[in-house]
């Protein structure tokens, strides 16, 4: 296999609100020489429906799965709920020859059969170990050292640990280290690990904005310019939830919250208008006219 | 589903065979390994905010065989899925799996909030979890980026023959 080709995996989120993150990355990653393949036919990860049917959410993964198997290529993801899930079902059918073969009764169905013999990675994944450091460094061409961010990593990059094997849940270096190759300096704040809430709205908005409204606390404490995500469910919960959040618990934040990969763009010297900045809910133009200023 | 899990235990309410009906499903197997130390629930984010959700507790009412409480309880869908718990656990037990166990077994009684239930009849329509707006998608083009996956809905409901939730669903599969 080709080292930096793969099928890209959009999710259902991204195509629904987040297109920012796709437009950015699509640019970034083309930028740094990583060939991205359509499928038209991949669909859900499966992942929204395991709480109802395990079993459901086996086969939703398993189908895309033996579709990249078809193709002969490694799956990149932009939601750390696909690559979570992906690489969580891969591993379990690899492991488990009976329950393999209950799935490919079911994908039997569609003429499709899981094998085993892809693998998946998030973009972050793919940007620290295919692209690497060096690359990654290579390419910035307007460090934002005049910048400093809070990132918030998203757990199902992270956790189950023994699954995902990716970065350290309880120490994730990962995003801290991508934010760095940038120039902005990547601050620590309370609580960094903890879940955006994102998973609970539908069932309790309450508690899932009291969850985001904890964490854009701790990050204005530490006086950060923008929060930095690579999920869109975190996103969509600070960036598309913060004025929501502000008006319900009466605060005041107006922290921007950029997609990693709008933040690496702009450092790689993209111009904003290329990376979907207008899509943000949060208004980032004090960050964009900071980093402009930056540069003469 | 009003809320059921606060109330007095009575003897009768017990099913000694449910925990281990929950150890031969995916996730539960270390269900009876848990000795309540409740490390699970102080990390629980979810639990910070919520004045019923506590993983503790439903673990050791699964252990109990406190069936109907728990599978009627509104509580049992709080859990966000982070897996704080599971990855801190010293005992090894999959304790957000055991509750995405304990949802499973809800669900195939029909007992499901209904953001759940739209979900999967999207997927079975559409391929997708979200009904993503036909402006959306022809906006695509003007953005520079390729078509949406059209998805093959037609084969996902031909694979997900057979799945039982499914008779909950507005479309069905097959």
């Amino acid at each position: 296999m080709a080292e930096n080709k793969y099928l890209i995996f959009l999710g259902c989120a991204i195509p629904y609100r987040v297109s920012a993150y796709e437009i950015s990355a699509r640019k970034v990653l083309q930028k740094l020489g990583v060939e991205l393949v359509e499928m038209p036919e991949f669909n859900c990860c499966g992942l929204p429906l395991d709480p109802v049917s395990h079993e459901m959410m086996l086969i939703l993964a398993a189908r895309n799965l033996a579709l990249a198997e078809q193709k002969g290529l490694n799956i990149l993801t932009l939601c750390p709920g696909c690559a979570g899930t992906l690489k969580k079902v891969n591993k379990m059918l690899k492991e488990d020859k009976a329950l393999r073969e209950e799935i490919n009764h079911h994908l039997k169905e569609a003429g499709l059969e899981f094998k085993g013999t892809v693998e998946t990675k998030h973009i972050m994944q793919v940007l620290i170990e295919d692209v690497g450091l060096e690359k990654i460094k290579e390419a910035v061409v307007k460090p934002l050292t005049m910048l400093q961010v809070a990132e918030h990593n998203g757990c199902h990059i992270l956790r189950p640990k023994e699954v995902i094997g990716f970065d350290d849940p309880e120490d994730p270096k990962t995003l801290k280290t991508l934010v760095e190759a940038t120039g902005a300096i990547c601050l620590d704040y309370m609580d960094e690990t903890e879940c955006c809430g994102a998973p609970s709205v539908g069932v309790s908005d309450k508690i899932a904005l009291q969850l985001a409204r904890d964490k854009l606390n701790h990050i204005k404490m530490v006086d950060a310019q923008a929060m930095i995500t690579i999920c869109p469910f975190c996103h969509i919960m600070y960036d598309t939830n913060e004025l929501r959040i502000e008006k319900m618990f009466n605060e005041t934040y107006g922290i921007p919250v950029l997609h990693y990969t709008q933040l690496l763009g702009l450092a790689m010297g993209i111009p904003p208008e290329e990376l979907a900045f207008s899509d943000l809910r949060v208004d980032a133009s004090k960050v964009l006219e900071q980093v402009m200023e930056g540069e003469k | 589903m009003s809320e059921t899990l606060q109330k007095q235990i009575k003897a009768s309410e017990m099913d000694p065979k449910f925990k281990y009906e929950i150890a031969k499903m995916h996730g539960g197997e270390k269900l009876m390994r848990c000795f309540q130390c409740g490390t699970c629930t102080s990390d629980c984010p979810v639990a910070r905010f919520s004045e019923t959700y506590r993983p503790r507790q439903i673990i050791r009412m699964a252990q109990l065989g406190l069936r109907e409480r728990i599978l009627n309880s509104d509580t049992l869908w709080l859990c966000a899925s982070c897996f704080t718990c599971t990855d801190r656990c010293p005992q090894d037990v999959e304790v957000a799996s055991v509750i995405r166990v304990l949802r499973n077994l809800a669900a195939e009684k029909g007992i499901v909030p209904q953001v759940f239930k739209e979900q999967a009849s999207n997927i079975l329509e559409l391929g997708y979890a979200y009904k993503i707006p036909e402006l959306r998608i022809k906006k695509r083009e003007s953005l520079g980026l390729p078509p949406l996956p059209k998805g093959n809905p037609e084969s996902i409901r031909k694979t997900l023959r057979g799945v039982g939730f499914l008779k909950y669903c507005e479309k069905q599969g097959g």
